[in-house]
């Protein structure tokens, strides 16, 4: 599903160039449930970001789906997250003046879905995160586990092929972390392939696979 | 989707209220400020225009007046009045006379009868050329004539009000009426375009008055028309006049309080000047409001966008291209200004319409109506700024990579 090969990435800040991702190889099967784990400044981020197709890469190749992905336009780019990909932030990044049905519909808005079929399809996949009852709420009425329920709902509701997800449970407590994790554990059984970007052990040991990446290269993978 | 996209903008519109009624307010206010301002150019305008509409504007007027300068020995503050002869004189010595008439004023407000219905109206004994110095529209029967001044004849023309009041539903031509205790034969009623005041009047031949009034020689004010003369010759033939009448009746010829000679056509020349400026401050005043309305419009669309970055960062996350932020903040942007825009132009022309229709006549202001073209072009060009002032910044906001709208600070 995703194959990185020799992948460099580094920014130009002033006259140094920091050089975030050194010669990355990396493969996830199609429907593994994988976690990136590094510390901070270790380049994880960058590297989500890059299989995200939020951000570009210098050199190298990344093909998602066989598919290479390289120097997309922004048209392009947003089709294919659009289609293909799901995200998930550990600051949730819902929109605050919609409620929790319209934030779910927004993606379906995008693909030029008809309003009255995207609420309906929102409230169906609200109904699977158990928030069906919390369908007119706005974020600013929710607890963090819930918003990150609607937004794990989001995320699902393009029916993508790979969920992204970056350090989904980092701003929640261990009993809300545990939830959300139960609830991706709950997606990736449904056959859709998942990346957790997680510092913490405890996350990524939940995981198929671990990735370890330390200064920008992969220093291990261990299962 | 046509309809899904608008709702979806309205909605975005509703959720930040306080920022959409600024910018509305705003573009609103602008217009509505144009619009009253040129409203108010265009009633003073009016208003000047209908002041003069009443007389002939191409016309010498010569009124009496004291000398203020002496001469040849006179003492300062003798009075100048002028008779026949002046008149005569004038006639004959000035070029280019066209229509003239002498006036004498029946002295107080006579009571004017017929049976049993009796009222004051002002009375002017006049020459058959004064038809031409008021705008006086003969509605029945005839003006003054020549055959009337050489026998003296007791015949009267009436105006609209006068018959209406005397006559009522009646004929009045041919009916005789009292004028103090003078009996007049009506032969003539006319119409005015000037205020109501020129409607209550009743003409007699200057010939007539001068022995039934006891007026003798005497004439309370001399004018004539002066043909398609421009200001300039209007002016100089003034000063001819005045050259004229120094010499027969012995006073300075620049003293100009001696014989008040004027010209409506040089009165209206200074006064369209003054008004071509008041013109020229309305649209400076009305451009620098529309100009304060682009810069208060363009700042709002600027901070509304920099203030959603964040989100534009995750609506291309979840799939949104670059057009379809751009046109987003755009479409807001369209809507919000010419909705505020045609209520501001509404405004505006309604405060002038309830102007017109509740305050009383008065010397300020006429019918101030707005050209609407301007209206229009006005807010058009609001909202093109307004649009402009959303584009650019969404153009910027929609190029950020997702990653750094995104970014967690």
């Amino acid at each position: 599903m995703i194959e990185l090969r020799s992948v460099n990435k580094s920014y130009r800040t002033g006259t140094n160039a920091l050089h975030v991702l050194r010669d990355v190889d990396l493969t996830i099967e199609t429907g593994e449930l994988v976690s990136i784990m590094g510390s901070s400044g270790s380049g994880k981020s960058t590297l989500l970001n890059i299989l995200g197709i939020l951000d570009d890469y210098d050199s190298g190749d990344y093909r998602l789906n066989g598919e290479l992905i390289r120097k997309l336009s922004a048209r392009r780019a947003a089709r294919f997250r659009n289609r293909h990909l799901g995200f998930v932030f550990q600051s949730f990044n819902l929109m605050p003046f919609m409620n929790a049905v319209e934030n779910v519909a927004l993606p379906l808005y995008y693909q030029g879905v008809s309003r009255r079929k995207r609420l309906r399809t929102a409230e169906e996949y609200l109904e699977r995160v158990g928030l069906l009852e919390w369908a007119d709420h706005r974020p600013a009425e929710m607890s963090g586990g819930q918003k990150q329920r609607v937004a794990i709902a989001r995320a699902l509701i393009g029916k993508p092929r790979v969920i992204f997800a970056d350090e989904p449970t980092g701003a929640l407590d261990s009993g809300t972390s545990e939830q959300i994790m139960e609830l991706i554990e709950e997606v990736h059984r449904e056959g859709i392939t998942i990346v957790v970007v997680t510092h913490e052990a405890d996350i990524a040991a939940r995981t198929q696979r671990i990735i370890r990446l330390r200064d920008g290269a992969v220093v291990s993978e261990a299962s | 989707m046509f309809f899904d996209r608008w709702r979806e903008i309205l909605e975005t519109l509703w959720r930040h209220r306080l920022r959409t009624s600024l910018t509305a307010l705003s573009v609103a206010w602008g217009i509505f400020m144009l619009v009253i301002l040129l409203g108010a150019g265009s009633g003073l305008q009016n208003q000047i225009e209908y002041e003069f509409r009443d007389d002939a504007l191409n016309s010498v007027w010569i009124r009496p007046g004291r000398t203020s300068q002496p001469f040849e020995g006179y003492r300062v503050g003798r009075r100048i009045r002028y008779d026949n002869d002046d008149f005569d004189a004038i006639r004959e010595r000035i070029g280019n006379v066209e229509h003239m008439t002498g006036r004498v004023y029946i002295r107080g407000s006579a009571l004017v009868s017929y049976g049993d219905r009796s009222s004051t109206f002002s009375t002017r004994a006049v020459h058959p050329g004064h038809l031409h110095l008021e705008n006086t529209i003969i509605t029945d029967g005839r003006f003054l004539n020549v055959l009337d001044l050489r026998d003296r004849r007791k015949v009267a023309v009436i105006g609209r009000k006068v018959a209406e009041y005397l006559f009522g539903t009646e004929q009045p031509i041919g009916e005789w009426l009292s004028i103090g205790e003078v009996r007049f034969r009506v032969v003539g009623v006319f119409d005015d375009t000037g205020s109501e005041g020129e409607q209550r009047m009743i003409y007699v031949p200057i010939t007539t008055a001068q022995v039934a009034y006891g007026a003798g020689e005497r004439q309370d004010q001399i004018m004539f028309t002066i043909g398609d003369a421009t200001e300039a010759e209007a002016l100089e033939t003034a000063d001819e006049v005045r050259e004229l009448l120094a010499g027969r009746k012995r006073f300075a010829p620049n003293d100009v309080r001696a014989a008040r000679v004027s010209t409506p056509i040089a009165e209206v020349g200074r006064i369209r000047a003054l008004f071509g400026a008041i013109r020229a401050f309305v649209w400076v005043v009305g451009i620098g409001t529309i100009i304060a309305g682009i810069v208060g419009v363009s700042n709002i669309m600027m901070i509304s966008v920099r203030e959603r970055t964040k989100e534009f960062g995750v609506r291309k996350a979840i799939g949104a291209t670059p057009y379809a932020i751009v046109s987003t903040v755009v479409q807001e942007a369209l809507l919000l200004t010419s909705a505020a825009g045609y209520v501001g132009m509404l405004a505006g022309v309604a405060v002038l319409e309830l102007v017109d229709r509740y305050v009383p006549e008065n010397d300020f202001l006429r019918d101030p109506q707005v050209d609407i073209g301007i209206a229009i072009s006005a807010t058009i060009v609001l909202v093109i700024a307004g649009v402009l002032a959303g584009f650019f910044p969404a153009l910027r906001a929609a190029r950020v990579p997702p990653v750094v709208a995104l970014r967690d600070e």
